[in-house]
């Protein structure tokens, strides 16, 4: 249903100053948002995209960056397509959301790859970040739906269904930003944790340098570096991934922020000696749930003064060892199928198993990634925790090894940092780990490894057994 | 040199049994597991580590046959699966 008075993203941008400042990067060109107010990134047949249900997908976040300052507000729905996701999923994504109208930027699909929907695309726009004079009017009509689409372990999409209001929630009130902050984000945009940092420099008055899978970290710290990036977040993975690279001390953020993964003390160390300047924090947020809190007292885990109701509206409790939250950033159902979000009090069930010690809450990893021991259960995330408390440890990715006497044993892979071999490293590691873990959980074997992977979503991949 | 299988599982014994903190008893044919000081953990390791020396774990095709007790049983039944 419209609005009475309906607002938008473009609105809430366009009603802000110093638009010729600010920008949107790329990684192969720049927009100031003072261009957007007379023209448009997309070119052709835009008029015809009001009230439709509209999947934007580009292999460029920039362009997708443009298309959704325009289009909020416009479209009836919004659907995300994170260009990674394998183009077998497209027809069921958008039969699931009743996608009328494609935006791209030449992503070539062919009928079959849109299968039986094809006929239904009442519209097919071009979107570039090449800015053409606007020739539709971009008043808001509609409070749009965002489709975000969330990668299940295996198999199709969960397609979680928020609102502008619903994403925005965590961002309202952060005020003492002066305009000149420059965001930026080692994540897709297209997913919920990039999609805030995006809002985020929408909404607060600042720009935004976009990554692209196309740049390695390497090449991608420079190019934020030379933007004079102030607020950049990542989750722990890609951070551990850009203090490996030479070009970490390129940037010199006032803020840094970690999610999607547990933040444990080893990373938030490494960060803060790496950026004394910077201030330091890691937000709990899940797509479904939306963002919960954020953490800035340098320490992994969160005080347990935190569960109940909080003053942002946001209510937490812990039940059966899992965190569960409720709040108005939670999103409003999944699409793709009748499974409910939240239970009955409208508590969404993160998975997160936590456990208390000493006032403070620590996550020890998720609920479906347990490694079972002779009927004994291992967080995967708590042991590398432990190994990453080793000053030469990068990374690490604990995985339950196939054992016919325990069903399963503990092993881990670990990237050290540069230049130096691993003798005697593994010793002292398995020392660390035998002091601070019951013997289950010590890994039975350490394999040196020189990286680990990290999936498009900035997540360590796991292959659950 | 190619170690024995033997000398391979007696040379797992004595390092799991160190890596555990574990007080081994005299490594003799006739040793019972459960009389051995180690438990079933380290019985999973030693399991584990001679997959990777020796290619095979006995244990995980073993569907009929009954499992070792012994030392010696042990030993043997991983020469049976080398054969």
């Amino acid at each position: 249903m419209p609005r009475s008075e309906p607002s938008s993203l473009w609105s809430a941008v366009s009603a802000t100053e110093k638009l010729s400042e600010r920008f949107l990067s790329g990684v192969a060109s720049d927009v100031a948002f003072s261009d957007l107010a007379g023209g448009s990134c997309l070119s052709g047949g835009a008029r015809e995209l009001r009230g439709k249900s509209v999947l934007i997908a580009t292999a460029d976040q920039l362009s997708a960056a443009l298309a959704l300052l325009e289009l909020d507000g416009v479209a009836r729905r919004l659907v995300l397509w994170p260009a990674d996701l394998p183009i077998e999923h497209l027809g069921f994504v958008m039969a699931s959301a009743n996608v009328d109208a494609i935006v791209s930027d030449g992503m070539n699909w062919g009928p079959d790859d849109l299968g039986p929907e094809h006929d239904a695309i009442g519209a097919h726009v071009t979107c570039t970040p090449k800015i053409v004079p606007a020739t539709w009017d971009r008043t808001a009509t509609h409070a749009t739906e965002w489709i975000l689409l969330t990668s299940g372990t295996t198999g199709r999409p969960k397609m979680v269904q928020h609102s502008l209001a619903s994403l925005c929630g965590a961002i309202q009130g952060q005020s003492g930003l002066d305009g000149s902050h420059v965001w930026s984000t080692f994540y897709d945009i297209r997913r919920y944790g990039g999609l805030q940092i995006y809002l985020r420099a929408m909404l607060t008055g600042g720009s935004l340098v976009l990554s692209s899978a196309r740049e390695s970290t390497a090449e991608f710290l420079p190019r934020v570096a030379a933007h004079g990036v102030t607020h950049i977040s990542g989750t722990p993975s890609h951070w551990r991934c850009a203090l490996m690279s030479p070009a970490a001390c390129q940037i010199a953020p006032r803020y840094v922020r970690l999610s999607g993964e547990i933040a444990d003390q080893s990373i938030l160390d490494h960060l803060r000696s790496f950026y004394p300047q910077a201030e330091v924090a890691h937000a709990f947020a899940s797509t479904e749930a939306g963002v919960a809190f954020d953490v800035r007292d340098g320490l992994e885990g969160f005080p347990a003064s935190l569960i109940g109701l909080n003053g942002c509206g946001v209510d937490m409790k812990v039940e059966e060892g899992s965190l569960r939250i409720r709040s108005s950033r939670t999103a409003a159902k999944y699409m793709d199928a009748p499974r409910t979000l939240a239970d009955q009090e409208g508590f969404v069930d993160t998975g997160d198993m936590l456990e208390l010690r000493g006032g403070r809450y620590y996550f020890v990893g998720r609920r479906d990634g347990t490694i079972n021991v002779g009927g004994q259960k291992v967080h995967p995330e708590e042991v590398e925790g432990v190994i990453n408390r080793h000053p030469r440890v990068r990374m690490s990715l604990v995985r339950p090894r196939k054992n016919s006497v325990l069903g399963a044993l503990v092993v881990a892979e670990v990237v050290l940092e540069d230049g130096s071999g691993a003798s005697g490293v593994e010793n002292e590691i398995l020392k660390i780990c035998r002091e601070a873990l019951p013997r289950h959980k010590v890994p039975s074997s350490i394999r040196f490894v020189n990286q680990l992977a990290v999936a498009a979503n900035g997540k360590i991949v796991r292959q659950h057994a | 040199m190619v170690m024995s299988i033997r000398t391979e599982v007696i040379a797992q014994f004595h390092q799991v049994a160190q890596e555990q903190d574990k007080q081994l008893a005299p490594l003799v044919d006739d040793l019972a597991f459960l009389d051995s000081g180690l438990d079933s953990l380290c019985f999973a390791i030693i399991v584990a580590r001679l997959e990777d020396v020796l290619g095979s774990d006995p244990f995980s095709a073993a569907e009929d046959v009954g499992f070792p007790v012994t030392l010696g049983e042990f030993i043997q039944f991983y020469e049976n699966a080398a054969k």
